[in-house]
């Protein structure tokens, strides 16, 4: 997913990382930093070398980044439920400016059990914050997950909504690149074991 | 740039200010959540793409803020002081400290200008609560004409700032930070914080005391506070939660022996409504109350 998302549908590049028009992807559930991590050191944000000391006490990287410490990372998260706000406001402050750039946050289903999530998304629509993607990870990791409530919360206050296989790169493409028409963008990527998708 | 005269009342003089500073700087954004909208009228107007009404939506209040600041803007940030502050300090301490961004946190309410609406809409532990977060700017203007001074301030700035306006005010207004010399005397050396000046003066005025006033509150003017101590006594009195600055007196004073009374809100909660005056009462921060602190503080003869 964020393999496709750097690759294929966000621009931005180490030489563009300082850029105030650039892409923006702002991993909200900062637990699972690893694929982020090795993505941006696969493109060239930062050396291999960094790898090997993960965690260790003079490392820029953690168990949670942090964009002070890794270039191209936009923001510090682990917190969950702060990324879809941040990410309104920076869509927010970018149409300001007359920058037409995009803004893709990454959350979990879980996490959208934070109520500030809902604050954010009921915005976002009333603003037409068309700029901004929401990718949900859904992997029934809530324990009060119902299937298809995470589309019908999105939908119901007035986002495109598209639910696509999260394993599949030529699903998640098309479905990331979407850009809707003065309503902002969720895409409930699926990645269940077989065990919970049975 | 048109500048209008100085209001008399600080929250006006707010949105009469904010207003200004969005008219003049392109990188000025406004973010408020449902309170004060009639201040905004004109900057709501003017400038729709920069200035933001969330809804009631506190947490994602700061954490737009935020993100219009990761973007290069320089947000200014308002509601209620409780809501803002206490509701959404993660949001304060994550969104903008830990990303390392900066905005003006601009607080109404105080402890007591909502008196009669309860516990609910005051805040007197918010200066203490972001006193925790490193290198925070605080101000607590006294006066309409300190409103105005240290917003424009705050928004030419870099990093966090937070600007608490009160309805209760000081008759006179000080220009710039640090510490200034109300009075001089020869005993006890009295810091008045933010709107208690008026009632420190009054406590104080047939008393050989220096009486000193800021209305930034972080970071504290130690230096000033070490050249003018004289005498052990000092006396702190900030209209928020008792000793909120007593570390920042002692550090100040870390070289020289003295004993340090604070007087601020209690900790108490204080279940009555009525007005604000009746609050500053209760709490003990009217004239008289801090004239009876100071008399069972300062020894008999030690002053004037």
């Amino acid at each position: 997913m964020i393999q496709v998302l750097y690759e294929r549908v966000l621009r931005v590049s180490p030489e563009t990382v300082d850029d105030p028009r650039r892409d923006r992807f702002l991993l909200s559930k900062g637990h699972g930093p690893m694929a982020y991590y090795a993505v941006l050191c696969e493109r060239g944000f930062f050396s291999p070398s960094w790898l090997d000391r993960w965690a260790t006490f003079d490392s820029h990287l953690g168990y949670h980044p942090d964009r002070t410490l890794v270039p191209g990372v936009e923001i510090a998260s682990g917190s969950l439920g702060h990324g879809l706000p941040l990410g309104v406001g920076t869509a927010l402050g970018l149409r300001a400016q007359g920058i037409d750039a995009r803004v893709v946050v990454l959350v979990g289903d879980a996490e959208l059990d934070e109520g500030s999530n809902h604050e954010a998304l009921e915005l976002a629509a009333a603003l037409h914050l068309d700029a901004l993607t929401v990718v949900v990870v859904d992997n029934r990791s809530s324990s009060y997950a119902v299937p298809g409530r995470i589309a019908a919360r999105f939908a119901t206050e007035g986002w495109q909504v598209e639910t696509v296989d999260g394993r599949d790169p030529t699903a998640l493409e098309p479905a990331l690149t979407r850009r809707g028409a003065g309503v902002p963008n969720a895409v409930v990527a699926t990645v269940l074991d077989r065990e919970a998708a049975a | 740039m048109t500048t209008l005269a100085l209001s008399r009342d600080p929250r006006t003089q707010f949105g009469r200010t904010v207003t200004e500073l969005l008219d003049d700087d392109l990188s000025t954004a406004l973010v408020w959540a449902e309170i004060s909208g009639r201040f905004f009228t004109d900057a709501v107007r003017r400038h729709p793409d920069r200035v933001v009404n969330v809804g009631i939506r506190e947490q994602l209040l700061v954490n737009v803020g935020a993100g219009m600041a990761l973007t290069g803007l320089r947000p200014v940030v308002h509601t209620f002081g409780t809501f803002l502050v206490e509701r959404a300090f993660e949001q304060v301490k994550l969104g903008f400290v830990h990303q390392g961004v900066g905005g003006v946190l601009v607080g109404i309410g105080g402890s007591f200008d909502a008196s009669a609406a309860g516990r609910t809409h005051q805040a007197p532990g918010d200066v203490a609560l972001l006193d925790t977060l490193p290198q925070i700017v605080i101000h607590a203007p006294g006066t309409a004409a300190e409103t105005d001074e240290v917003l424009r301030r705050a928004v030419a700035a870099d990093g966090l700032h937070y600007v608490r306006v009160v309805g209760q005010t000081n008759a006179e207004s000080f220009a710039g930070p640090g510490l200034h010399v109300v009075r001089r005397g020869s005993g006890a050396t009295v810091v008045a914080l933010g709107s208690v000046l008026d009632e420190v003066l009054a406590a104080t005025a047939h008393r050989d005391v220096t009486v000193v006033y800021s209305h930034s509150v972080r970071p504290f003017d130690g230096s000033t506070l070490r050249s003018l101590v004289t005498t052990p006594d000092v006396v702190l009195v900030e209209p928020w939660l008792a000793g909120t600055s007593a570390r920042c007196v002692d550090e100040a004073l870390l070289d020289t022996p003295h004993r340090l009374l604070a007087l601020g809100t209690r900790r108490t909660e204080l279940r009555h409504y009525g007005t604000p005056a009746e609050h500053q009462r209760a709490h003990g921060l009217d004239a008289a109350g801090i004239r009876r602190s100071l008399d069972a503080f300062v020894a008999p003869g030690r002053v004037g």
